[in-house]
């Protein structure tokens, strides 16, 4: 994919913003391929896995895009919310195998591999209440839209469509706690 | 889940995205001074004798302090809860306040005799000034932190502690209404644990701004 421009990226959000949702998924491929450069670059050590730094760095940008004033690059922003994801997960992963060791010391039980295929945000989404989990997995991994949800679960739209936004907030809350299930 | 799939999902969220940022900022300051002047006047109230304390500089002068930390600590605020914004250059005008008293310091030393200093520092309502202002300013405080939870701070923690003192310059402006205590001496160092303590607070409340 063709690297855009610190202005046309602007440009994209904002029409992202003002209701363009075509300028918006362009918007957020662009993203992903820029953090994704960056979580690579950084991870050098494994534990980590940069697709996860990715989805949870998008995630944040678009439940925190109000805070981008639209007269200021949006490359810095991005970046600060990317490695501001990539040091939380540094820091649970630090936690994470201290707990690890601990166990093993304790009870010499295996430790209990985690499954790499299957992303951070999913297991997040598998922890969010029925309700909200049934809407958001409707849209997310059934694709359904937000009209055929509604008459799916028998809601009206609006309930739909606030539902799924909490819900993307919940998985956005709860994506630390997921990664080392202790907490 | 795979990201492009993940991006759908996202470009599906067509709820309007949250108020801007600034709108916000404003109304909770706002909020914050009327809240901090609805609890100062139910509580306490201005001194009876303001009007002639108005003429007297060193009563003034502890105005000119707190409004100043109250709009420097609100520009550092508002840039550290935004990611990407360079908070550093707004951290030196926090400094703006304490310089300030630092003069006004200098000037009360030259004008009062060295045996009444510690007297002075010490005052009469110094546990009581640390009190009210907590009291006064814990509330502006709790909307601060509500409004860094909305924000995205990269460093909650430092944003937080500034909330604290934001928070603690709006109530000590109020308090300073009502405080007999007019030396620099006095204000230097109560004042100064007040919103200190506040700061404290803060940071420590911050974990609600985490995202």
């Amino acid at each position: 994919m063709q690297r855009r421009s610190e202005a046309e990226l602007a440009r994209l959000m904002q029409a992202a913003i003002s209701g363009d949702e075509r300028a918006y998924g362009d918007f957020l491929q662009q993203a992903a391929c820029l953090v994704r450069d960056l979580a690579r670059r950084k991870i050098v050590k494994g534990g980590i896995d940069p697709e996860d730094i990715v989805q949870e760095t998008l995630l944040a940008i678009h439940l925190k895009r109000h805070t981008w004033r639209q007269d200021a690059p949006i490359t810095p922003w991005l970046y600060a919310i990317a490695n501001y994801k990539l040091i939380d997960a540094f820091r649970r992963r630090g936690r994470r195998v201290e707990i690890e060791i601990g166990e093993i010391a304790e009870t010499f039980a295996e430790p209990t591999s985690e499954t790499v295929s299957d992303r951070e945000i999913g297991r997040a989404l598998a922890m969010l209440a029925p309700g909200q989990r049934s809407v958001v997995a409707a849209i997310s991994v059934d694709g359904r839209s937000i009209g055929d949800t509604a008459k799916w679960l028998g809601l009206s739209e609006t309930a739909v469509r606030v539902a799924f936004h909490r819900g993307l907030m919940a998985i956005a809350g709860r994506c630390g706690r997921s990664r080392n299930g202790y907490q | 889940m795979d990201t492009s799939e993940f991006i759908r999902t996202l470009t599906a969220d067509t709820l309007r995205p949250a108020m801007p940022l600034s709108t916000v900022w404003w109304a909770s300051v706002g909020l914050a001074i009327a809240l901090a002047s609805a609890i100062f006047f139910t509580m306490l109230g201005a001194r009876s004798d303001i009007v002639t304390a108005a003429e007297n500089p060193r009563f003034l002068v502890r105005f000119l302090v707190t409004i100043t930390l109250t709009a420097s600590a609100f520009g550092c605020a508002r840039a550290l809860s935004r990611p990407g914004e360079n908070w550093r250059k707004a951290i030196p005008y926090l400094a703006v306040a304490p310089a300030l008293i630092a003069v006004a310091i200098v000037v009360e030393l030259f004008t009062l005799p060295s045996d009444t200093w510690s007297a002075t520092m010490v005052g009469t309502n110094g546990i009581a000034c640390i009190t009210y202002i907590s009291l006064i300013g814990i509330g502006p405080l709790a909307i601060f932190l509500r409004t860094l939870h909305h924000s995205a701070p990269t460093r909650p923690a430092l944003a937080g502690a500034v909330a604290g003192v934001l928070g603690g310059a709006i109530a000590a402006t109020f308090y300073a209404a009502q405080c007999t205590d007019d030396s620099p001496l006095f204000f230097a160092t109560w004042y100064t644990i007040a919103i200190t303590g506040l700061a404290v607070l803060g940071a420590v409340g911050a974990r609600v701004a985490r995202w």
